[in-house]
């Protein structure tokens, strides 16, 4: 089967177009992920036991499992339960939270590295809990753990045609939609590897950038 | 619910096709880490070049879109038309393969350069070198990570549902689709997920423990 230039200029339109809910979907969820992520790492740290260990069980539960299969759960389990989402909602929530257990390691690794005396000094000189977090220690942790984070957010930039599967229109579905109904399955396909391949070969030369200007610290 | 009992059978039939298709995966990812990993420091520049072409390749595509250009575009081509399972098997081993060469790197430059040195000075051939020095002390370096790339393709091999491999993921949405409820396959394969990702950290640490023996000290 031969490559057509005419057949994928013409597709080009709709793979774009999926390629922008592809865009919104990653950085909704990283907005999601980084969040979650933090509140995560936090209530790990609690002083509280159960409340740490059960924060320490979800995270490993949701790391041990598919990202497909709870996204498969928030779309089709919980409107049994009530809970109606659109399916890009739905998605959204999946990937953040799936990610969310990997930030929150990130977060993790970036706090136990801010020393001792930073939280003493705090202390010192009488910081609430509050104040300590945001005038003291993120500051300190967050620059480091920004080239691992970068990571992470390419690494869900390559799962987002996942949510192909739970109906939302993204580039992999778009793609889907095209061969299914040409019949031609060289083009789309292809275009969408070399799509996800430039847009991670200019991801991995902004990543080496960032990892210069942040040190590797942070793991 | 009477029934429950063949759905669950259902389920399990899914599950070993999941441990099958890790299995062979895993093996698959084992044998092309080392082969790509050795090529990226091989000292012919050829080697190096198709080794970190296949890396970034498969690094910088999602395992989705991989799966569906061999299953699909790659009978298209005339070459070979592979059965799911195939496609399934070689698509993981491939994909996590290209993160595991990158480990298998890291860890060989992680030996110190004087037990290259000290290989010279014994007249070690280069195989005997790699076997006998090199290896053995690289292998502890590569474990851990070697357990988290097993549970990221244990979690990958979900997406093989997608293009109608019967696993796990698939007869889950068999048995919602067959009886309408969502909560009870969905909320068994999580829980058999995340057992066997516990089982495979479980095996991991075991035999760290076993190759890091005699080793205290020299590290």
């Amino acid at each position: 089967m031969e490559w057509d230039w005419e057949f994928a200029a013409s597709i080009m339109p709709q793979l774009l177009a999926g390629f922008r809910i592809t865009l919104i979907a990653t950085a909704l969820g990283a907005v999601v992920a980084a969040v979650l992520g933090l509140v995560f790492a936090i209530l790990r740290r609690s002083r509280n036991r159960i409340l740490s260990r059960g924060t320490g069980f979800v995270v490993e539960f949701i790391r041990g499992t598919p990202l497909l299969v709870q996204l498969y759960f928030i779309f089709y389990v919980l409107p049994d339960l009530g809970i109606r989402l659109p399916a890009l909602t739905a998605g959204v929530i999946g990937m953040g939270l799936h990610y969310a257990t990997y930030a929150s390691e990130v977060y993790r690794g970036g706090i136990e590295a801010v020393s001792r005396g930073q939280w003493e000094a705090a202390k010192a000189t009488n910081l609430n809990a509050r104040q300590t977090w945001i005038h003291i220690i993120l500051p300190q942790a967050v620059p480091p753990m920004i080239p691992a984070m970068a990571n992470y957010l390419l690494a869900m930039f390559k799962e987002t045609p996942l949510l192909s599967a739970i109906t939302v229109l993204e580039l992999m579905n778009q793609a889907r939609s095209v061969a299914n109904s040409s019949y031609r399955y060289v083009e789309p396909m292809t275009l969408v590897g070399v799509m996800f391949l430039i847009v991670s070969v200019i991801s991995v030369v902004g990543l080496r950038w960032l990892e210069r200007r942040y040190g590797g610290v942070g793991k | 619910m009477g029934d429950w009992s063949g759905y669950l059978t259902l389920i399990l039939q899914g599950a070993w096709v999941t441990v099958k298709l890790t299995l062979m995966g895993s093996a698959l990812a084992l044998v092309v880490a080392f082969i790509a990993g050795l090529g990226r420091i091989s000292g012919h520049a050829a080697l190096r070049w198709l080794a970190t072409g296949y890396i970034e390749f498969f690094r910088g595509t999602s395992i989705f879109v991989q799966l569906f250009w061999i299953y699909f575009v790659l009978p298209m081509t005339g070459l070979w038309a592979p059965t799911p399972m195939q496609a399934g098997v070689l698509a993981l081993g491939l994909n996590v393969g290209a993160y595991g060469a990158e480990v298998v790197r890291g860890a060989i430059l992680a030996v110190p350069r004087d037990q290259y040195e000290a290989c010279t000075a014994v007249n070690l051939t280069r195989f005997q070198r790699m076997r006998h020095i090199i290896l053995p002390q690289a292998l502890p370096l590569m474990l851990p990570t070697f357990g988290n790339n097993a549970i990221e393709l244990l979690k990958a091999t979900s997406v093989v549902s997608l293009i109608s491999l019967a696993d796990m993921t698939f007869q889950a949405q068999v048995v919602r689709s067959q009886t309408g409820n969502t909560l009870l396959p969905f909320v068994t394969i999580l829980l058999l997920y995340f057992a066997m990702s516990s089982v495979i950290s479980f095996a991991i640490r075991r035999y760290e423990r076993r190759v890091t023996r005699g080793l205290d000290g020299v590290r």
